[in-house]
């Protein structure tokens, strides 16, 4: 392999521990300015975006929380309608999963995965760009919907009949229905670019087995991607030509069965909760040993128990049809396998733990929100067990203590270790530390919050307190622990608006940092902070599982990451392509909104022009050059 | 290193110059990531089938399947369209052996047989109309209609597809450093004839 034996040239050398600015250097320049962001193809910006945007959603579904809370708070209350609080709390959930806790893992997939694995960009980058583009479009036509008053009303599973034209005749359904298929086609491109950049963009040496953890879970999670949103792609179809154009797929007067909608939904539904949580898995698997300054305990066993987690993870949705009724056989069968996908899962609880013990333990922001996942999440992952068992599950099915169950492992599990890879990854990102005296109150008021909101609706739910419902008795006697919850919720939304100030003021004002402030040992913190936009000036060689934590390899790595290139690697042009292709899906899909069945092809005729233009633009071509494919230096450049 | 050489390392083609990297298996991005792909596709496929599969029997009024397949006529379109691979795979081979106008002779072929398949299906979908069988009419006309009119989208992406490449060989662009592109779109051309196959067989075969 050339890249083995490359020796660094004689060129000056960036010294570890002093913030080497891209732009400082001469001979380089990075564009900046709107346009350059609009038409980018580098994999770090796309990941900045996706951050930004599921940040503004994440405000967005937290204040519907907020008003859900409101209107929650006393019983019998009316400050909204009853109408508009299942539009609130259909939004809420669709906006939390769908645009929140998918895309904000995708951010660090953009960012962290390329530079993990030593590469340049993803193998895709003109791809990457489009799927933001159609996430942030598709989660900009969901919310349109509140502007014409007509926001989603049936819940985020939308089971049949109440999506249905008969039971649900305006705009609602019609904006979830299209605007989760658009999400869907930027999921699956967004699987199939990260599945072909683990698997062929690995640097030299950087064998499977070598992979960073938080590499693995995105692999994984990829596979999910591209094997489970298909199913719910059909589902939405299916169902978009019940409400469009009069089949009858769940119309049970016509034969169809409404069942097939809750099938269709979980199958790819519980695949979907492993989509949201090994990505947060992967961030604390890399960050726990990092603050114990110890490897990762039983390596393998923690990547074998997430595969295991994305096998099994098909096996089991019908646990949340237990009382759709499909008879006692079906029923034990995933009885059997819920409770069988809680061991790989306790395994990685283990190995967390073991890494700990014993380790040097340094308890800085990072590591406070990922040992809260490892204990919020087992609270979250136990009340999962006891509704795994189908007679118990009878009894808690759509009360508040589901409700409580996977808030525990969707905030307690997911968001928090969302929030340890951000204070993990910032200094990266930034060249400067997330502030760590704000980060202790965005913690601690996280902590708080969240325990005072989720802890008390298993309370409620035991007594009763059925979800997804408008108002509730008061001799329910739940009213305490609806008035705890309602206080918890606005600490929370307290404890978010402390992490933006942060945000904002560190990415200002903060300490800044060298390339590897936290003495970690996986590639991308071998080199500056924030990377060049090439990331790598030439292709380290790894050779075992922590390079930067062997003084030998870590030594020949940093020669070749840290220094100078004489000729930058050619990265990939701009592109206004892919901009334009996503408004191009969007608008066949929003088109479909008028019922005629010809018009979105107008949208589809755009979507093929910007194909072909796509398809027909040279990503390396010199800047007025337009002599299309064959710029041979450019290629050999980026060979090196 | 000339230009030939390293194209055909990176991938070449007009599409896949996104590779510039070097690649840990020695593959080529686009090829992995097609297979991805197509195995995303399978789940789309198979969740449409598994729908078919479950809604069989299930309309409350006719016509039925067995009133209104012809197997005979579908026989032919799936041999022609079975047909147009075997064109695809000589396309191909006269791309990488540099012979033009074999190559545009088979990507024609391919064109012209996928085409006909499509004008069976329009034949098909319009005489099953006239026999009362509708989108909205019965179970049986949305699962029938819904996933043969997949496929046939499907089809249609592959004619337009190939109808480019034969128009880049006839200007003589496909030269054999292309040969990938020719590849990769022969993989769609026979996955989409593949889940005709199993369409056949679950649908018009198995009573």
């Amino acid at each position: 392999m050339s890249e083995t034996t490359l020796a660094p040239d004689a060129m000056p050398q960036n010294a570890p521990g002093h913030g080497a600015h891209a732009g400082e250097h001469g001979g380089h320049s990075e564009p900046t300015g709107l346009w350059s962001w609009i038409t980018t193809v580098d994999h770090k910006r796309i990941g900045v975006m996706y951050f930004l945007t599921s940040l503004v959603f994440l405000a967005i579904g937290g204040i519907e929380a907020l008003i859900i809370r409101v209107q929650l708070f006393a019983p019998e209350q009316s400050v909204i309608s009853a109408e508009t609080y299942n539009q609130m709390f259909t939004m809420h959930g669709t906006t939390m999963i769908f645009l929140v806790a998918m895309p904000m893992a995708v951010a660090f997939f953009n960012y962290i995965v390329p530079l993990q694995i030593g590469a340049r960009d993803v193998a895709f980058p003109r791809l990457n760009a489009l799927s933001y583009w159609v996430y942030l479009f598709g989660g900009i036509y969901l919310n349109v919907s509140w502007l014409v008053g007509a926001a989603p009303n049936n819940s985020w599973v939308g089971y049949a009949p109440l999506t249905s034209t008969q039971y649900n005749p305006g705009l609602n359904a019609d904006f979830w229905v299209l605007g989760l298929s658009i999400l869907g086609v930027s999921s699956i491109m967004g699987g199939v670019n990260f599945i072909t950049t683990i698997i062929q963009l690995r640097a030299p040496g950087m064998k499977l087995m070598r992979m960073p953890i938080f590499t693995w879970m995105t692999f994984i999670t990829s596979f999910l991607l591209v094997t489970a949103l298909p199913v719910i792609a059909v589902a939405l179809i299916l169902l978009a030509f019940d409400r469009f154009y009069a089949t009858n797929f769940f119309v049970a007067a016509s034969g169809g069965d409404p069942v097939l909608w809750q099938h269709l939904f979980w199958i790819f539904g519980h695949p979907e909760v492993y989509i949201l949580v090994l990505p947060a898995f992967g961030v604390i698997s890399d960050v726990i040993p990092t603050f114990s300054r110890k490897p990762i305990f039983g390596y393998p066993v923690v990547v074998y128990a997430g595969v295991l987690i994305g096998f099994i993870g098909w096996g089991v949705w019908s646990h949340h049809m237990f009382t759709s009724g499909l008879g006692p056989i079906a029923d034990s069968f995933f009885v059997a396998t819920t409770m069988i996908i809680a061991i790989p899962t306790g395994v990685k609880i283990f190995n967390w733990m073991a890494t700990m013990w014993g380790g040097q333990i340094k308890f800085n922001t990072a590591m406070n929100f990922a040992i809260g996942l490892v204990a919020l999440f087992t609270v979250g992952g136990l009340s999962g067990v006891m509704h795994a068992s189908a007679p118990v599950d009878l009894q808690q099915h759509d009360s508040y203590f589901v409700v409580a169950h996977f808030h525990y492992v969707i905030v307690g599990g997911i968001l928090l270790g969302m929030f340890s890879g951000v204070y993990y990854w910032f200094p990266k990102v930034t060249g400067r530390f997330l502030g760590e005296k704000l980060g202790a109150w965005h913690f601690w008021t996280t902590l708080v919050g969240f325990n005072l909101t989720f802890f008390p609706m298993h309370f409620s739910g035991m007594y009763g307190q059925p979800r997804r419902t408008w108002t509730y008795s008061s001799q329910l006697n739940v009213e305490l622990f609806n008035q705890l919850s309602t206080y918890g919720g606005f600490i929370l939304g307290v404890s978010t608006l402390i992490f933006v100030w942060n945000l904002w003021i560190s990415a200002r004002r903060g300490e800044k940092t060298g390339s590897n402030p936290w003495g970690a040992a996986s590639l991308e913190w071998s080199i500056p902070s924030p990377p060049h936009h090439y990331n790598f000036p030439k292709l380290p060689t790894v050779q075992s599982r922590e390079p930067l934590w062997h003084a030998a390899e870590r030594k020949s790595i940093e020669a070749v990451t840290l220094q100078e290139p004489n000729v930058e690697p050619e990265m990939p042009n701009p592109s206004f392509w892919p901009i334009l292709l996503a408004s191009g899906i969007t608008a066949t899909w929003a088109l479909v909104m008028t019922g005629v069945w010809w018009v979105p092809l107008i949208g589809l005729g755009f979507t093929a022009f910007c194909v072909y233009m796509w398809a027909f633009e040279d990503p390396f071509a010199k800047k007025g050059d337009s002599a299309g494919p064959g710029a041979p230096t450019k290629r050999e450049a980026a060979h090196v | 290193m000339s230009e030939a050489v390293l194209e055909q390392q990176s991938g070449g083609g007009a599409a896949p110059q996104d590779d510039h990297h070097h690649t840990a298996t020695g593959l080529n991005n686009w090829k992995v990531g097609f297979w991805t792909f197509i195995g995303s596709e399978c789940l789309f496929f198979g969740t449409l089938l598994s729908t078919y599969m479950v809604y069989k029997g299930a309309s409350l009024e006719g016509p039925y399947p067995r009133d209104i397949f012809d197997i005979p006529l579908t026989t032919l379109s799936t041999f022609v369209l079975l047909m147009s691979s075997l064109a695809m795979v000589l396309a191909l081979d006269g791309v990488q052996k540099a012979k033009r106008k074999v190559a545009a002779f088979w990507l024609g072929v391919v064109v012209v047989f996928g085409g006909i398949f499509l004008g069976f299906q329009y034949y098909e979908f319009n005489h099953f109309v006239h026999e009362g069988l509708t989108l909205s009419h019965s179970v049986f006309g949305s699962t029938f209609y819904v996933l043969t009119g997949f496929h046939g989208a499907h089809v249609t992406v592959g004619v337009i597809w190939m109808a480019t490449l034969l128009v880049q060989s006839l200007r003589g662009k496909l030269t054999p450093d292309k040969a990938l592109q020719v590849e990769i779109a022969g993989l769609y051309w026979h996955f989409v004839d593949i889940v005709w196959i199993v369409i056949f067989v679950l649908i018009y075969l198995i009573p």
